[in-house]
């Protein structure tokens, strides 16, 4: 009962930053039928940057690393990986929007190799491990119930991730131009004809998509303890197949396959092995796939790519 | 000076020349109407016209002002909005939320976007009944209110009405007419594209003829309805 507990709530958090990821996925993908193959990069990308302006806010700087700073942090380093984002698409995508689709996605893993590279050459091909300072941050408080342990990290994350989730769901439904983001994913022409600006909402979505990832970055860091520049692609991957598991281009259904895809990882962990949870998450996603094409939400085929 | 003035209008699809050479008017407060066979080019002038596709030579002129090197966008913004061919309305939001996309062009402006919403379903109160509907779910008729609905939402000065007895049957296609009729008569100007030549010729009052990338005809649309070429070309009669 305790094991059982405990896989799930450790699956929860895991799930919770495949979700952050997998919405980056799902969002691109639904507004310009594109895989944005770099996005895993921008999500390493602000595991760094929640390391560097952690060091520099607390250990340089000297600021007591409290609740606040951490909070400062976020909406540092989100910023700065949106606007990335922007850059990106700015550079990388939009030239070759009129070329198809097949051109955007080559260009899509240059980027994605740039920037692996970019972050080996800035902070080295080692392991990055975050400080001891920082665990003052949050005092270590640990419940335990029916044998599980959940610690107040823990709980602040899920918060975080579920406060972000819940905001992005909000927007996207209930407000205007949330609304004219769902409208640009079915049909860019008649988007326009609204007097929609396509390329201004295209833009904004490779701001929140990537400032999604950089926060599960942050959060990946602060959970594991350390950081290596490969990160995006093995995390990217996940999040991806989580994307693919809730039906691309749907936004609830990312965050539902990433908490999935989360939960059974962990529950493979605890139940069968380590070693095994891949094999069993994806042989799941397989079978979920042969059932439902469309993933577990997704109503149209996620045809061409 | 009429609202709407296009100029020798060249628009091409990749390599294939679509329009060669259009040239019309519409005049503040008229129903203008544009008929022709499939492939003519009715569509390819109002996407012409709503900046979807950029010509390659040739002036439009809406309002006093050049519009055909604008983006599709900021047109909309000056006054012309379009109920496109196939209605094209956002399948997956609802009734309400379509409409509320046809006033984007209003920004925040509560009371202008309210009043709108009043107009339209006044002129279609069975919007109003399915309003939190998913308006993919909604019947042919109901989503060709709907896309014409959504383009009064801006409150154009122009409205183009591209196909929109396509695919309803008779009865339906009546009451859309006599609507368009309704919507004419508070004031908006309107272009209307239709395979349907005899409603659309009885219902306008001015027509062009589109054959092949040029209009090989033009006239007042009672005339047009005599013109025994267009008897025999359009309106089926031998």
């Amino acid at each position: 009962m305790g094991q059982l507990l405990q896989q799930l709530l450790n699956g929860l958090t895991i799930g919770s930053f495949y979700a952050l990821i997998a919405l980056g996925y799902t969002m691109v993908y639904g507004v310009l039928k594109l895989i944005n193959f770099a996005h895993g990069d921008l999500f390493m990308l602000g595991a760094y940057l929640g390391l560097v302006t952690l060091m520099s806010l607390v250990v340089s700087m000297g600021l007591s690393a409290n609740l606040l700073v951490f909070m400062l942090i976020f909406v540092i380093v989100m910023a700065v990986v949106g606007g990335v984002g922007i850059v990106l698409e700015r550079i990388a995508y939009r030239p070759l929007y009129k070329a198809g689709r097949l051109p955007a996605i080559v260009s899509a893993l240059g980027a994605s190799i740039f920037l692996q590279n970019g972050v080996m050459l800035l902070y080295g091909a080692r392991y990055r491990t975050f400080p001891e300072e920082f665990k003052t941050a949050v005092p270590e408080v640990m419940w335990t119930f029916a044998g599980a342990r959940l610690t107040l990290m823990q709980v602040l994350m899920l918060i975080i991730s579920f406060l972000l989730m819940a905001a992005l769901y909000f927007f996207v439904n209930y407000t205007r131009v949330g609304t004219a983001m769902r409208a640009v994913a079915l049909d860019h022409d008649t988007a326009r004809l609204m007097g929609i600006d396509v390329n201004r909402i295209i833009a904004l979505v490779f701001v929140i998509g990537p400032a999604l990832g950089a926060a599960g970055g942050i959060m990946v860091g602060l959970f594991y303890g350390r950081i290596y520049f490969t990160l995006g692609w093995s995390y990217g991957l996940k999040a991806f197949t989580a994307a693919i598991l809730g039906g691309i281009g749907n936004i609830p259904g990312a965050m539902v396959g990433g908490l999935l895809l989360g939960l059974i990882e962990a529950l493979a962990t605890g139940f069968v092995s380590d070693a095994w949870k891949n094999a069993i998450a994806f042989f799941i996603l397989v079978i979920i796939l042969i059932l439902r094409p469309t993933g577990l939400l997704g109503e149209r085929v996620a045809e061409k790519l | 000076m009429a609202l709407l003035e296009i100029e020798n209008l060249h628009a091409y699809y990749g390599h294939v020349h679509v329009l060669k050479g259009v040239s019309l008017r519409v005049e503040e407060g008229e129903i203008v109407s544009l008929i022709g066979a499939n492939g003519a080019g009715k569509t390819t002038t109002l996407r012409s016209i709503s900046g979807l596709l950029r010509p390659r030579e040739g002036q439009i002129v809406f309002d006093g002002q050049v519009i055909n090197d604008m983006p599709a966008h900021q047109i909309v913004y000056r006054g012309i909005c379009q109920a496109p061919e196939g209605r094209k309305i956002f399948s997956t939001l609802t009734v309400q939320e379509n409409l509320n996309m046809g006033a984007y062009s209003l920004g925040n402006d509560k009371a202008a976007i309210e009043a709108n919403r009043r107009r339209v379903f006044e002129l279609f109160p069975r919007l109003e009944e399915r309003k939190n509907q998913i308006a993919g779910t909604l019947s042919g008729g109901e989503q060709q209110m709907l896309a014409i609905g959504r383009a009064l939402m801006a409150r154009p000065k122009l409205l183009m009405l591209d196909e929109p007895s396509l695919g309803l049957a008779p009865m339906l296609v009546q009451a859309i007419f006599q609507t368009i009729r309704e919507i004419n008569s508070q004031g908006v100007t309107i272009l209307l594209v239709e395979q349907n030549a005899r409603a659309a010729l009885r219902l306008a009052h001015r027509a062009y003829v589109l054959e092949t990338g040029r209009i090989v005809l033009s006239g007042p649309a009672q005339q047009l309805l005599g013109d025994e070429q267009v008897r025999k070309a359009y309106l089926g009669e031998s």
